[in-house]
Order: structure tokens, then C-alpha cells, then sequence
């Protein structure tokens, strides 16, 4: 307890810069995945792209992305272990922070594609069984998160396989498909609007002292999906539709309002990504937190401080104001092949899934997401080429972020122990 | 900076420049009208300028070829059997190298096409390039075909394309057998090695269409296992 008393203010500074760093890595390396696909396809500009996911990102943090971290801040390892030593849990949150960032640092630089998700939960995994006891993780609740990760790129590749195939029959095999675009395109950002919306009001909202019923919910997320429907349908009249186009290709103008979709699909993205991944790097900071302000007493209902989620909000948006343009050039001209109509049906069933995900709490990864969701358009023969060789990286690396992330983590923790006491 | 991005998954898409290929194989081919013009007019020095082009081009289709092949690595996920657009491709180039041997062949020998049957012969060319521009048009299809995930509408079209060139091939092959009859008419006036050739020319042309059919065989076939 001692030790909490004396260098408390100094454990929070330590884990909130190491927590700021990190959002900022996330921001400046995630985005790329949550708007590239609008920016590979032309839908938007990379100011424009920064600009949106900046505002997202931070709404989907501050807004949804409670419920996430509180699965990371006490669901992962069980509090009562550490009643006696609630310093170790500081060391243990601090020190699994540290691992992440490194190994996210380090994986930048070789560009590998790992999930900072994967590596946060590897790395609490790693100090908690190893550092204090192997009965102090909730494997159960672990169990149930590594499921998940299997489990949500299925179903975001289901659920993009679906919307794919819907937009074929309602839009592209259809006589006249500007028409039906302009008839149907405003029905998916409604769709966007309404799931998004639901999830963040029945779930996120409660730290901002608003609390709804299900029927106000519903109510609510019908009316925000509508205006985001009838805002899209000003912006998909003033398309100017240019038949000469239609000569080279004859869905070039489809795909120009298509366009508009996918830059609410990208606002989706990156609302969901933000609610999702600011967890990694302030759910371990929010333990910290929380046990040193209360003088070691680990109180398993306490509230969330009021500072956390806009500090990792503002690390993100950081991170992308400064790097955001630089990653943005260098990805962008790889994704020319992807146009509009496919990347709204992957970023649409990726944002849903990750957005359904925070509600329940779970971490997930946003970029194995919306692989999952890119196979599936791939399934329903919507890409030209995809590279498996690379999906297998993919799925590779996270395998072994895990163990990394553990790895790292313990021997972080046993360090931090050793200089505090 | 390198990225941790996910865009690696993106591979490059074959269907341009498939479609890219097949424009080069028609120009390539399509030379052989101007080619013929001044045969007749017995003016070797421009035959032999526009062989020189027709080998240019089947030169440039081959490198398209081989560049082609290199973005079809194993491992990639496409909608279409990558054998399957190999073999699309090699039927393709089956075309331009055809016109570089007629073209060739005919300058080479300094052959000259009988004024009796000039008139058609040059018809008979037209027609096997019509071909060719129809397959060419099939295959300017594929990527509407990838935009509706290659089912419905858009298969209709194309399969209607492939039908007319069925057509024109058919037409080929009758004036192929009209020449013969009239080449066989007049034979005897002509050197009999000469007379050889010619023979081979006609099927040679006639092979033009035989494998623009080809490339709508290989589009069906592909349209089916959708």
C-alpha cells in the first residue's frame, strides 16, 4: 500500500503516457485500414479521409468504447488475486501496456500486420498466470475472447457476402441499375446509420449519464439512420451522371454513387474502430487508474474516470493528424482495384460486426475484421484477385502476437517490480 | 514507414491487362488488310513496313503475355480458375503469332493473291478479323462481368456476344470454301508451288476466326463454372 501512496501520481503518469503513446500508435497505423479502402477507391481524399476519421474515431471512442474497456481494465483477470497486492496489478496493466506499444513499434517497422488487440490481451494473459498465479486470469472469459476472434471475421465475411449479393440483385442486375442505385444506396446508409447508432446508445451511453430504454433506442437509431439516409440522398442527386462514362464501363456511374455510400461506410469504420481499439490502449490505464485513486482498494464497480476515454479519443486523433497523411500516400496506390460497390459491402459488414462487438464488450480486431469481410465480397466473386499468401500472414501473426505479447509483458512486469520495491 | 496495413491483400488484377493484350492482338492483326493492299499493288517496300509492324505488335503482345503470367502467382483468390485465364490468354496470342506468319509467309515468297479472286479474297480476311473484334468485344466485357460478380444480365450479353461470333466464324468458313472452288478453277494458271501456299494461306486466315471462336469457348466455359 505503501507503494501506491508514494508513487501513485508517478505510476499514472508512467501508464497515462505509455497508454497516450499507444492510442497514438493505434491512430496512426490503424487508420490506414479503416478509411484506405475510401481512399483506394476514390470515394475520398486523404484530408478528407483524415479529417472523418478523426471525428469518428473520436466519437467511437469516447462514445462506445466503455463497454471494451472495462473488459480489458477487469475482465481478463480476476481482481480478487489481487486484493493483498493491488500494487502488482499496477505493475502488471503498466507493464502490459509497455509490451504492446513495444511490439507494436516493432512490428511497424518490419510491416507486419499484428492486432494491438491481440497483443494488450496477451499481454495481461502473460503477467497475470505467470508473474502472480495462473488462477489469477478468468480463462473462461479469455476463452471467450480468443473465440471471438475466430468467430468475428466469419462473421463479417457472412455478413459482407450477403450485402454483396443483396446490392447485386437489387442494383447491378437489374435493367436499369442508376436508378436502382439511387432508389436503394440510401436504404444501406440507413442501415449503417441504424446499427451503429443502436449499438452505441444502448451500450455506450450510460458513462454520459444518458440512459434510454430499448423502445427509445430503437426509436432513436431509426430516426439518426433516416437522417443519415436522407443526407446521403441530397449528396447522391447532385451525382452528375455523365453517360459518356458508361461507354468505357458501363457501371461507372452506379459506382460514382456507390462512392457516396462508402464514405458513410468509412465514417462508419472508423466510429467502430475507435470504439473497439481505444480499449487496447486505455483499458490497462484505466486499472492503473483506478486502484491507485482509490488507495489500493480494487472495487470491481467503480466508474470509469471521466478523463480516460477522451484521452485515448485525442491519442488517436494525434496519431493520425501526424502520421495519417504519410500512411495514407503509401498504402493508397495498392487498392485501385477496389471500387466502391465492393469496399462499402466489406467496410459496412466489418463496421457492424466490430460495433456489435464493443456493445458486448468484446476486444476484437478491426483489421481481421475486415479481412473477413474482404473474403467474403472475394466468396461472392466481387474482386479480381486477392492474396491468400498474405491473408496467411495475417492469421500468422496474430498467432504469434500472442505469445510475444505475453512474453514481453512478463518480463516488463518483473522489472517494474523490482525498481518499485 | 512501412505500414501494418491490410492492403497486401489486394493483388494486382489480371483482367486489364488481359484486355490489353487482346487490343494488341487485334491492331496487330488488323494490319493485315493494309498489308494485302500493297501486295497487290506489287509495292514490297510498304508490304514490307507493315509486316515490320504486324511483327512489332505481335512482339509487344508477347511481352504483355509474359508480364501477364507473372501477376498470376499460385495463391491468389480470384473469381475466375487461374488455368482457365492462362489458357484465355494463350488463345489470344494464338492470333497475333498467325498474323505474323501470314504476313511473313506471304512476303517472304513475294506471293501474289490472283486478281480473279482478290475481290473476295479480301472479304474473307474482313470477315476473320470481324471475328476477332468480336471476341475482342466479349473480353472488353470481363470487367462488367467481375462488377455484377459474373451471373445474371451481364452473362446474357456476353453470351449473346459469343453466339455472333459463333456466326461470323460459321461465315468464315463458308467463304473459305468458296475460294477454295474458285482457286481450284484457276489453279493451273498459276506456278503450282505458288498455288501450295496460297492453300495455306486461306486455312491460316481461316484460323484467325477458328481461334477468336476459341476465345469465346474458353469465356463460356468460364461463364459456366460460375
Amino acid at each position: 500500500m505503501d507503494i501506491l501512496n508514494t508513487y501513485g501520481s508517478m505510476l499514472i503518469l508512467l501508464a497515462g503516457t505509455v497508454g497516450f503513446l499507444m492510442a497514438w500508435g493505434i491512430g496512426a497505423n490503424d487508420v490506414a485500414n479503416a478509411m484506405g479502402t475510401s481512399v483506394g477507391s476514390k470515394a475520398l481524399t486523404i484530408k478528407q479521409a483524415i479529417i472523418i476519421a478523426m471525428i469518428f474515431e473520436f466519437s467511437g471512442a469516447y462514445l462506445a468504447g466503455g463497454e471494451v474497456t472495462s473488459t480489458i481494465r477487469k475482465g481478463i483477470i480476476d481482481a480478487a488475486y489481487f486484493i493483498d497486492q493491488p500494487e502488482l496489478l499496477v505493475y502488471g496493466m503498466t507493464a502490459a501496456l509497455l509490451a504492446a506499444g513495444l511490439w507494436l513499434i516493432i512490428a511497424s517497422f518490419y510491416g507486419w500486420p499484428v492486432s494491438t488487440t491481440h497483443s494488450i490481451v496477451g499481454a495481461i494473459v502473460g503477467f497475470s498466470a505467470v508473474g502472480v498465479g495462473v488462477d489469477s486470469v478468468t480463462w473462461s472469459k479469455v476463452v471467450g475472447i480468443v473465440g471471438s476472434w475466430i468467430i468475428t471475421p466469419l462473421i463479417s465475411g457472412i455478413i459482407a457476402y450477403l450485402i454483396f449479393m443483396s446490392s447485386q440483385k437489387l442494383i447491378f442486375n437489374t435493367k436499369d441499375p442508376i436508378a436502382n442505385a439511387k432508389r436503394y444506396v440510401p436504404l444501406y446508409m440507413f442501415l449503417a446509420g441504424f446499427v451503429l447508432s443502436l449499438v452505441t446508445i444502448t451500450k455506450g451511453l450510460k458513462h454520459i449519464g444518458l440512459h434510454f430504454t430499448l423502445i427509445e433506442a430503437v426509436i432513436l437509431a431509426i430516426v439518426i439512420g433516416a437522417v443519415v439516409a436522407i443526407i446521403g440522398k441530397v449528396f447522391i442527386n447532385r451525382v452528375k451522371i455523365d453517360p459518356q462514362a458508361d461507354k468505357e464501363m458501363h457501371f461507372a456511374n452506379v459506382e460514382k454513387i456507390f462512392a457516396i455510400l462508402m464514405i458513410v461506410t468509412a465514417c462508419a469504420m472508423a466510429f467502430a474502430h475507435g470504439s473497439n481499439d481505444v480499449a487496447n490502449a486505455i483499458g490497462p490505464l484505466a486499472a492503473v487508474v483506478n486502484i491507485v485513486e482509490h488507495n489500493g482498494e480494487i472495487t470491481a464497480k467503480a466508474q470509469l474516470a471521466w478523463w480516460i476515454l477522451p484521452l485515448g479519443g485525442v491519442g488517436i486523433v494525434l496519431g493520425l493528424a501526424v502520421f495519417g497523411k504519410r500512411v495514407m500516400a503509401t498504402i493508397g496506390h495498392g487498392i485501385t482495384h477496389l471500387t466502391p460497390s465492393r469496399g462499402f459491402a466489406a467496410e459496412l459488414a466489418a463496421a457492424s460486426t466490430v460495433v456489435i462487438a464493443s456493445g458486448t464488450g468484446l476486444p476484437i480486431s478491426t483489421t481481421q475484421t475486415l479481412v473477413g469481410a474482404v473474403l467474403g465480397v472475394g466468396m461472392a466473386r466481387g474482386i479480381a484477385a486477392l492474396n491468400l499468401g498474405v491473408v496467411r500472414n495475417i492469421v500468422i501473426s496474430w498467432v504469434v502476437t500472442l505469445p510475444i505479447g505475453a512474453g514481453l509483458s512478463i518480463v516488463f512486469f518483473y522489472l517494474l517490480k523490482s525498481i518499485f520495491s | 514507414m512501412p505500414v501494418n496495413s491490410i492492403f497486401g491483400v489486394f493483388a494486382k488484377s489480371p483482367i486489364k491487362p488481359i484486355q490489353l493484350h487482346m487490343d494488341k492482338v487485334a491492331v496487330c492483326s488488323e494490319l493485315l488488310l493494309p498489308f494485302f493492299e500493297a501486295c497487290s499493288k506489287n509495292n514490297w517496300v510498304e508490304a514490307e513496313q507493315v509486316r515490320q509492324q504486324i511483327s512489332q505488335y505481335e512482339q509487344d503482345a508477347d511481352e504483355l503475355k509474359r508480364e501477364l503470367r507473372l501477376t498470376l502467382p499460385k495463391g491468389l483468390f480470384m473469381p475466375i480458375d487461374r488455368a482457365d485465364l492462362i489458357e484465355l490468354v494463350n488463345r489470344q496470342d494464338k492470333i497475333a503469332n498467325t498474323a505474323k506468319d501470314i504476313a511473313g509467309r506471304v512476303y517472304g515468297r513475294q506471293l501474289q493473291i490472283p486478281n480473279e479472286i482478290f475481290v473476295d479474297f479480301m472479304a474473307y480476311i474482313q470477315r476473320s478479323l470481324d471475328a476477332i473484334e468480336q471476341a475482342k468485344n466479349a473480353i472488353n466485357e470481363l470487367d462488367e462481368l467481375l462488377e455484377t460478380g459474373f451471373k445474371g444480365r451481364e452473362v446474357d450479353i456476353v453470351t449473346k456476344m459469343i453466339e455472333v461470333l459463333e456466326t461470323i466464324e460459321d461465315d468464315t468458313d463458308s467463304l473459305q470454301i468458296k475460294l477454295r472452288r474458285n482457286l481450284l478453277a484457276i489453279e493451273d494458271n498459276y506456278k503450282p508451288v505458288d498455288v501450295m501456299f496460297l492453300y495455306k494461306i486461306l486455312e491460316w486466315i481461316g484460323s484467325l476466326a477458328d481461334h477468336s471462336e476459341l476465345i469465346g469457348t474458353q469465356l463460356e466455359l468460364i461463364l459456366v463454372r460460375s
